[in-house]
């Protein structure tokens, strides 16, 4: 990507970013927070019809959701694109499986290891990569995260345990639980196990809060001055703002963001790994803010969950799948789709993945959201006319 | 006494002497105009008293204290506000948080961790924000986005964004270009009524009217030097003024 592409994505929707910022009462914010939570918590329902109801899927959607909304605070808030948030993901999930090992199989100790874990890491990457704007900064994070790629490969194995990744064992002291009983124990939140329906419950309290606090955070004097940063940083020096501990915040706040969605994905499935970090990840997160809408509060989720349930469906899809969905047509033609779709399904999936994100960028550059604000002027529009 | 002491700035870019050798003193609560043609180094001398650039030689003294060597914000929140020549405003935000920051940034300083409050809960930044605003006439578009607006009414919103603030020591670049009359006009008048504050002023203007209507001293300048300085019925007639001015504007 240019830097000119970077920068038009940057400003997508600025102009839906402005409403968000002083217009917004705090009546409405509340009433769209409850309205957010209220959906959270019912996704296992409202979702079932389209076949996306179960936990495995809608812990995702939370998490990735939490991963994106952080991200958003950094990109879409204060306009610095970081390809390497994946390093803060990972850093969270084996400070998460550092704690079940060593401490206790609660859950909350490992969440709060996860967030200040990646809040420490985050400091240091940031405190460097911030020296830099523009395509520098994106490229010196993502230099660290793969660095911290390969380190969680090599040198740092014996905290990562390098491939085969970091996991449970029977004889891990868990100095807080008391005796072991047989077999692997299972992640608790204070005595209740956290796998299957509670686990998402757990993943989906801690979306509701983080979407509360990036909404805090938006509409604070520390969101509008990350804001402005994003729209003309020299005018803010000479305006007496020091803008490198305003970044540095936003850099770490979405760090800590990062490793509480890395630890989550360690409460419901006690093992982290270094392909965690890889940049595939940290570019995914990319796409999801940009594609759900970048600056918005709401988008970053929107995009979240579209991907992975989408890569849930296209990758599930085989050749065998194909043929029995293009079954009506002669046998020449069945095979000729099948054919044809076969590169974007599967293993694929990212193809159809790319063509999409191409399409939004070209003609949506606000992602989702700007989609959702257009159709809602179009029907206010057409319902006045006809009012009047 | 001079609020603002400038001794011996040169400053070269490549083999071009911009400045060469500026002496310049500027009186507390006076307006100090700086005349002369394009490419004279006007910009470039508030450019070194800013922090956007670093004087090859010579000092730059604010209120006894020298402003070489530190940050922009730092001057700043020393009391120097600028306009810039081509307005630098926050184009993606609306007018009124466009003047909001400022005002944020002089009531907590360069860098405060806020990130609890809501933004329009701080009544008097909102309530001082809006009197600026009223002042400088935008008040009826201030949820318009500042992107949107004219040329010169960028310029009044920076101008804004400064007075919000308000500084001992005021920068305005040619604060009237791409103003209409009326508009001009109006500006002229406000900068008139915000010097009975007694807020100095530096103003590099091209528009003659506006120069002799504010300025209590002028400055001339050519080639990067300081060729004339003293009131404004001595400079109009000064012939090495109307020299360095053949071709350019009419004085
Ligand atoms: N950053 C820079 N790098 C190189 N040359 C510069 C730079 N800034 C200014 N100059 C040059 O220095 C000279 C003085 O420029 P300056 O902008 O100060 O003039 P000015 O008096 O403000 O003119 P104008 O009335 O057109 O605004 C010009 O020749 C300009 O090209
Ligand atoms: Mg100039």
């Amino acid at each position: 990507m240019s830097a000119a592409t970077v920068d038009t994505l940057r400003r997508g929707n600025a102009a839906a970013s402005v409403p968000a910022g002083d217009t917004a009462s705090s009546r409405s914010d509340h009433i769209k927070f409850a309205v957010f939570a209220i959906a959270v918590l019912t996704m296992p329902v409202w979702l079932s019809p389209i076949g996306a109801g179960y936990p495995d899927l809608v812990q995702k959607f939370a998490i990735f959701g939490i991963f994106a909304i952080g991200f958003n605070i950094l990109f879409g808030l204060t306009g610095y694109l970081s390809f390497g948030h994946a390093a803060f993901l990972g850093v969270g999930s084996y400070a998460a499986v550092w704690s079940f090992k060593l401490l206790t199989m609660n859950v909350v100790p490992a969440m709060i290891f996860g967030v200040l874990a990646s809040g420490v890491f985050a400091l240091l990457i940031g405190y460097v990569s911030l020296r830099r704007t523009g395509i520098y900064f994106s490229i010196l994070t993502l230099a660290f995260a793969q660095m911290s790629y390969n380190l969680a490969y090599s040198v740092l194995t014996p905290i990562t345990n390098g491939e085969t990744g970091l996991q449970l064992a029977l004889h891990d002291p868990r100095v807080l639980d008391g005796p072991a009983e047989a077999g692997l124990p299972t992640t608790t939140l204070f005595g209740m196990e956290t796998i299957g329906y509670p686990g998402f419950y757990v993943c989906a309290v801690m979306l509701i809060v983080a979407y509360y606090v990036a909404m805090r955070i938006t509409r604070s004097p520390f969101g509008m001055t990350l804001r402005a940063i994003k729209s003309n940083q020299n005018r803010m020096n000479y305006t007496g703002f020091n803008t490198r501990p305003y970044t540095l915040a936003a850099f770490v706040i979405s760090g800590m963001y990062a490793g509480l969605a890395g630890s989550l994905m360690a409460v419901v499935d006690p093992l982290a790994g270094a392909e965690r970090m890889q940049w595939t990840a940290s570019g995914e997160v990319v796409l999801m803010t940009i594609l759900g809408g970048t600056g918005t509060l709401l988008g970053p989720v929107l995009g979240a969950g579209i991907i992975k349930y989408f890569e849930n469906i296209f990758s599930a899809f085989n050749d065998q799948v194909l043929g029995r969905i293009f079954d009506f047509l002669p046998e020449v033609l069945q095979n000729l789709m099948v054919t044809l779709v076969h590169p974007f399904v599967g293993e694929g999936w990212h193809l159809t993945l790319g063509v999409v994100f191409m399409l939004i960028v070209i003609f949506l550059p606000g992602g989702v959201m700007e989609g959702i604000g257009r159709i809602s002027a179009r029907i206010s529009r057409s319902r006045s006319n006809r009012s009047s | 006494m001079a609020i603002l002491d400038v001794q011996g700035v040169c400053k070269d870019f490549g083999g071009l002497r911009a400045l060469n050798q500026v002496n310049l003193q500027v009186r507390e609560g006076s307006v100090h105009a700086i005349i002369g043609p394009n490419g004279a180094g006007k910009s470039t001398l508030l450019n070194c008293f800013v922090g956007r650039l670093k004087p090859d030689t010579g000092s730059v003294t604010f209120n006894g204290k020298s402003l070489l060597g530190i940050n922009p914000h730092e001057i700043n929140q020393a009391g120097v506000a600028r306009v810039f020549q081509t307005p630098e405003i926050f184009a993606d935000l609306s007018l009124i948080e466009n003047v909001k920051i400022p005002a944020f940034a002089k009531r907590d300083g360069a860098f405060r961790l806020d990130l609890w409050s809501r933004t329009d809960s701080h009544a008097e930044v909102r309530d001082h924000a809006e009197a600026v605003l009223e002042d400088v006439g935008l008040a009826d578009k201030r949820h318009m986005h500042a992107g949107s607006l004219s040329r010169g009414d960028k310029r009044r919103l920076e101008l804004a964004m400064c007075l919000v603030q308000d500084p001992k020591l005021l920068l305005l670049d040619e604060p009237t270009a791409g103003m209409s009359r009326a508009d001009t006009n109006a500006t002229i008048d406000l900068l008139q009524r915000i010097g009975e504050r007694g807020i100095t002023k530096i103003v590099i203007e091209h528009d003659m009217t506006v120069v002799f209507t504010l300025a209590h001293t002028i400055s001339v300048m050519a080639q990067g030097a300081v060729i004339a300085e003293g009131e404004p019925e001595a400079i109009k007639g000064n012939p090495r003024v109307q020299e360095a001015y053949l071709g350019g504007a009419h004085l």
